[in-house]
């Protein structure tokens, strides 16, 4: 009650209109992020399809489609009272578990590089639950953590444990796929969420301890496919396997080099346009920034970056409200360590994994929960005084 | 919220600010500090070089008449890297392709492996290119074999068959010209690596031997390149350079393609003559050279290949047969690269020295059958004993005694074995004014210098053998342990230093460890002939253009003149005259209508064959004629071809008879080859279909 009329009194003090409470700087920086996404994605594309006789703008209105469909979830995420979203998080979470055994299903999961993890959709979409799945761990976590059900000013224990439940199950179908990077990903906004919630410190340590030793396990036991532990051989030595990963990780970093200081110029990148790096539109997309707009446009993207974490670090530390807090932590965790993902992997400074540039590569699944993830923060934002 | 919390938020903030400062560092990196190498490293990803090779030059002789030219063939190639993924390693394709192509399998195999993929001692005939450009298993192939081929891409993988260029060796007049033209070849990774400071494309050919391959960067043209922007696929999306290919220039040389075959001729029949009457004759050279300028026009080496086999494809057994001893080692040129005793054609440069040391060449000297130097007595070797007789016949007749006594008289006055510091030396002064031991500098590669046994060459050779000679019995293996040999090891370690008075008795009459080449003598005959001057050998007149423009013209080069005045020089051709009138050289040139002037050689070789037999004489014969008027100089060598005069003094004469249109003992007007006595002067009109001018 107290809270909806403190919204209520919010929003009257400001503008009266739907979008009062976004924050502009996240929002003008997150729409260039989707401005420069959509330049590349064409960039990508253009020339190779209309060098092979298709459509050169299959890609980028597809992608056109996916930011408007994109924004309406963030619009409708931030508008949202986040009461509702806390009381459809068991929902959201269930879904996003019944996706993830979906996928698993053969017939009805699709296999691309290895990891199942795609659902097939008639018209030739296909979803992607574990992109999903990020923001039901990632508000369910916050929600479980930041309920007080005692006086303790930290959660307890038992609250870290029902957190790491909610995460585990998601973890394991994601697992199965396999799709490590996502794995990755969702793995540090786990240990974040938890060091921020204020839960005792032996905990971060120890999932970190788990973390390092279960990747080693999972090596050695052969949890990780042949070709995964070939993409982390090909990271070590970029020569050993000159036509699979090492190949590809070599042309990635060709093609950002060649682009120097100031870049081909958009659509006039030879390796983007002859397609020499596989996965252009998505994974690699960096590559033809790398190419085509150089150091200076790069560097731009990495700015924007910047100003999207630091303006959610912002918001999350005015949230005097530990739910959103936690929220926030959760969404930047992820987009920072994502993006960190994707650019180290085609800089060469990370292992190769398949997990595109979040509001920058081509994908309806990844895009939407980047938005809805921007629509969370904004909707702490719009509540920061709560 | 509690503080700890609010710390831990700090610490990601400030984690996740420096992944991204760090991200923009290796960005940085990458793009700005690497980025020229990752720009071409990506050029050469994207771009393809389309080279298409220029013609060759032709190489032409002074008349006009093509030695080697260019033909349109049929290549079948075999690409490595295809067939190398054959579960069978390509095994049954290439099977298949030398059924189609009527070759042996094992030929076919040699011819596809590089050089480095097979043992040292099995690699004739391997591939000398690169693994990745095709390899050619012939470049003549029946068109409809390689239709064959084309159509049944799938039973070929890795085959195609495409028309080519290649070098072809016409054989105008018959002449064969291996060692002299050389052939072409692929470019080894050594070329392509840039060693010799040119740069290539790997589908060039070049130069691998003789003329081909010093004059290559002028015969070969540039190439023409075409470079295409491709995808991933290979196909071409633009096109950002494109040159012409320009064709090579050509080559005009002062060879007479009628006085070449003339020659190898000759030679030849030299060789078979000498092997009629019992000898091995494992090899010989013919040289002819325009005294007067140093021009060759003729450059023979027996035995000798076929230089057409390259482009054909050798069989394995063809590139074994190159460098075989039992084949004689075809691939070596005698003319520049033989070395041997010139014997008693030496006698000329002795003349010379008697003269300067002032002996009077217009006395009579004894010529004994033999001279006692020391204990050992030297006998003469083409001669009995004659009396008392002239220089003048002395040397027609290849008296040795007198030599042996002025040059033991002359070793005594220099100090014998404890030699003066200010020894006259002058036979070793003389041999040297006539640039013995120094390459003649001909434009063709891989010329030995020759040897010249003189007071500093013997110390040297000390220096390195003093070891071996002196500790002989232990070094030597069983078979060199005669009496004789450990006699000499011994004589040797004692005072191999020092120039004994064998040396010197042996020196004088061209025997001993002097040795020189066919070309050599050549240029010391034409130095003799023309009054003094040593000239430059030289095969190259000019380079000319396709469109007729002279680029270069080739001037004869003086290397200097020998040490005799005009009266030696005067006696010198009065007695080489009187060789081929009474001496040694008489029988052979009776009734020869055109007066020549030469010298016989018959020089004894040490050693044995690898049957076991021991060598027979190196017979040579040097000339220049025509005698009053002096204009070309014929050398002939046959190695364990016997006397000088019946082998290499009858082929001489077979080329003379070429160069005067002799026939029995006329002249034949109409058929002398040069009517106003010198070769071609000016540069011909060049045309791949010149013919030979045949007298009637």
């Amino acid at each position: 009650m107290s809270l909806m009329s403190q919204r209520i009194n919010y929003r009257k003090s400001q503008r009266p209109s739907a979008f009062a409470g976004f924050d502009p700087i996240l929002t003008i920086a997150v729409a260039l992020l989707l401005l420069m996404g959509t330049l590349l994605v064409y960039a990508a594309t253009r020339n190779w399809y209309a060098a092979n006789g298709l459509d050169p703008e299959y890609y980028l209105k597809r992608h056109v489609v996916n930011i408007m469909i994109g924004s309406l979830l963030a619009w409708g995420t931030t508008i949202i009272d986040y009461r509702l979203i806390r009381a459809y998080t068991p929902f959201f979470w269930i879904a996003g578990v019944i996706g993830l055994t979906l996928v698993l299903i053969p017939g009805i999961g699709d296999e691309v590089n290895g990891a199942k993890a795609w659902i097939g959709l008639p018209g030739g979409f296909q979803v992607q639950p574990a992109e999903l799945a990020k923001i039901s761990i990632i508000v369910g976590m916050s929600m479980i953590l930041s309920e007080r059900t005692h006086d303790s000013d930290a959660p307890t224990h038992k609250d870290v444990m029902q957190a790491l439940l909610v995460a585990a199950v998601p973890v394991l179908l994601i697992l199965a796929q396999p799709d490590m990077g996502t794995i990755f990903i969702i793995s540090i906004a786990v240990v974040t969420i938890i060091a921020v919630s204020g839960a005792p410190m032996r905990w971060v340590v120890g999932l970190l301890l788990v973390a390092v030793i279960g990747s080693f396990a999972a090596v050695q036991v052969g949890i990780i496919n042949d070709y995964q532990v070939k993409r982390l051989q090909a990271f070590v030595d970029p020569n050993a396997d000159s036509q699979g990963s090492g190949y590809q990780l070599r042309q990635a970093r060709i093609t950002v080099g060649s682009g120097g200081l100031i870049g081909t110029g958009l659509f006039n990148g030879p390796q983007t346009n002859g397609r020499f790096v596989p996965e252009q539109q998505t994974d690699f997309i960096f590559t033809v920034a790398g190419e085509e707009l150089g150091f200076l446009g790069c560097g731009f993207i990495l700015i924007l970056y910047l100003t999207v974490l630091m303006r959610a670090f912002g918001i999350a530390r005015r949230s005097s409200d530990p739910y959103g807090k936690l929220v926030c932590t959760g969404v930047i965790a992820w987009f920072a360590f994502q993006a960190f993902e994707n650019i180290g992997m085609t800089l060469g400074m990370m292992p190769m994994t398949g997990v595109p540039l979040p509001f920058v590569s081509y994908g309806g699944s990844s895009m939407f929960a980047n938005m809805i993830g921007f629509g969370l923060l904004q909707n702490v934002h719009a509540r920061h005084r709560g | 919220m509690n503080q700890r919390a609010r710390l831990s938020l700090l610490v990601v903030q400030i984690f996740i600010f420096s992944l991204l400062i760090g991200l923009m560092g290796r960005l940085f990196y990458l793009q700005v500090a690497a980025g020229p190498k990752y720009r071409d490293a990506a050029l050469s990803i994207q771009s393809r070089d389309v080279v298409t090779p220029a013609t060759r030059g032709l190489i032409v002789d002074s008349s006009g008449v093509p030695l080697a030219l260019n033909r349109v063939g049929v290549a079948v190639t075999v690409d490595r890297t295809k067939i190398d993924r054959q579960p069978d390693k390509g095994v049954a394709v290439l099977q298949n392709l030398a059924k189609l192509l009527k070759l042996s399998y094992g030929d076919v195999y040699q011819r596809t492996r590089l050089c480095g993929e097979l043992p040292k001692g099995s690699r004739a005939g391997c591939w000398t290119g690169s693994r990745f450009q095709p390899i050619p298993i012939t470049k003549e192939a029946d068109p409809e074999l390689a239709l064959h081929i084309v159509e049944r891409s799938d039973q070929y993988p890795g085959i195609s068959a495409t028309p080519v260029s290649i070098r072809n060796y016409p054989g105008s007049a018959g002449v064969n010209g291996a060692h002299l033209l050389g052939y072409v070849g692929p470019l080894t990774e050594d070329d392509l690596s840039g060693a010799n400071g040119r740069s290539y494309f790997r589908s060039e050919s070049i130069g691998k031997a003789g003329l081909e391959i010093q004059y290559d960067e002028y015969l070969r043209g540039t190439p023409g390149i075409k470079t295409v922007i491709v995808d991933r696929k290979e196909a071409v999306t633009s096109t950002s350079q494109n040159s012409k290919p320009i064709g090579g220039n050509h080559l005009v040389t002062s060879i007479d393609a009628r006085v070449q075959a003339s020659a190898e001729s000759a030679l030849a029949d030299a060789v078979r003559r000498a092997r009629a009457s019992g000898n091995r004759s494992d090899g010989g050279a013919a040289v002819v050279m325009d005294l007067r300028n140093g021009q060759i026009l003729a450059l023979a080496s027996y035995p000798t290949y076929d230089p057409n086999a390259f482009e054909r494809g050798l069989t394995v057994a063809e590139a074994e047969n190159l460098y075989s001893e039992a084949a004689g080692v075809p691939a070596l040129s005698r003319a520049l690269q033989g070395l041997f005793a010139p014997a008693s054609t030496f006698k000329s440069v002795s003349v010379v020295a008697a003269a300067n040391a002032g002996y009077d060449l217009n006395k009579a000297y004894d010529c004994p059958s033999q001279v006692e130097v020391g204990t050992r007595a030297f006998q003469n070797f083409e001669s009995k004993a004659q009396g008392r007789i002239s220089m003048k016949k002395a040397i027609a007749v290849s008296c040795d005694t007198i030599w042996y006594r002025i040059a033991f008289d002359e070793w005594l006055r220099d100090g014998g074995l404890k030699p003066k510091s200010n020894a006259n030396d002058y036979f070793y002064n003389a041999a040297k004014g006539f640039q013995i031991g120094v390459k003649t500098g001909i434009d063709l590669p891989s010329e030995s210098s020759g040897r010249l046994a003189d007071r500093e060459w013997r110390k040297a050779w000390y220096a390195q053998n003093k070891d071996f000679y002196c500790n002989y019995k232990t070094r030597a293996p069983k078979s060199q342990q005669t009496a004789f040999l450990i006699q000499l090891a011994y004589e040797n370690c004692l005072d191999g230093d020092k120039i004994r008075a064998g040396d010197a008795v042996n020196f004088s009459i061209g025997q001993g460890d002097t040795v020189i080449t066919p070309l050599k003598l050549a240029q010391m005959y034409a130095a003799i002939g023309n009054g003094g001057t040593i000239w430059k050998p030289t095969v190259a007149k000019a380079i000319v253009k396709t469109d007729g423009t002279v680029i270069k013209k080739f001037a004869p080069e003086k290397l200097g003149t020998i040490p005799a005045d005009k009266a030696t020089i005067k006696f010198l051709h009065s007695a080489l005259r009187e060789v081929v009138i009474s001496g040694t050289g008489a029988g052979v040139f009776s009734g020869f209508p055109v007066a020549i002037s030469g010298k016989t050689g018959t020089a004894e070789v040490f050693g044995r064959n690898p049957n076991g037999s021991e060598k027979a004489n190196t017979s040579w014969f040097a000339s220049y004629g025509p005698t009053e008027k002096p204009r070309f100089a014929v050398v002939m060598m046959v190695s364990q071809g016997g006397f000088g005069a019946s082998t290499s003094g009858v082929g001489v004469r077979k080329i003379y008879e070429t160069l005067f249109g002799v026939q029995g003992s006329r002249v034949n007007s109409a058929k002398i080859l040069f009517p106003s006595g010198i070769p071609p002067v000016g540069l011909p009109k060049i045309s791949p279909a010149t013919k030979v001018k045949v007298a009637k």
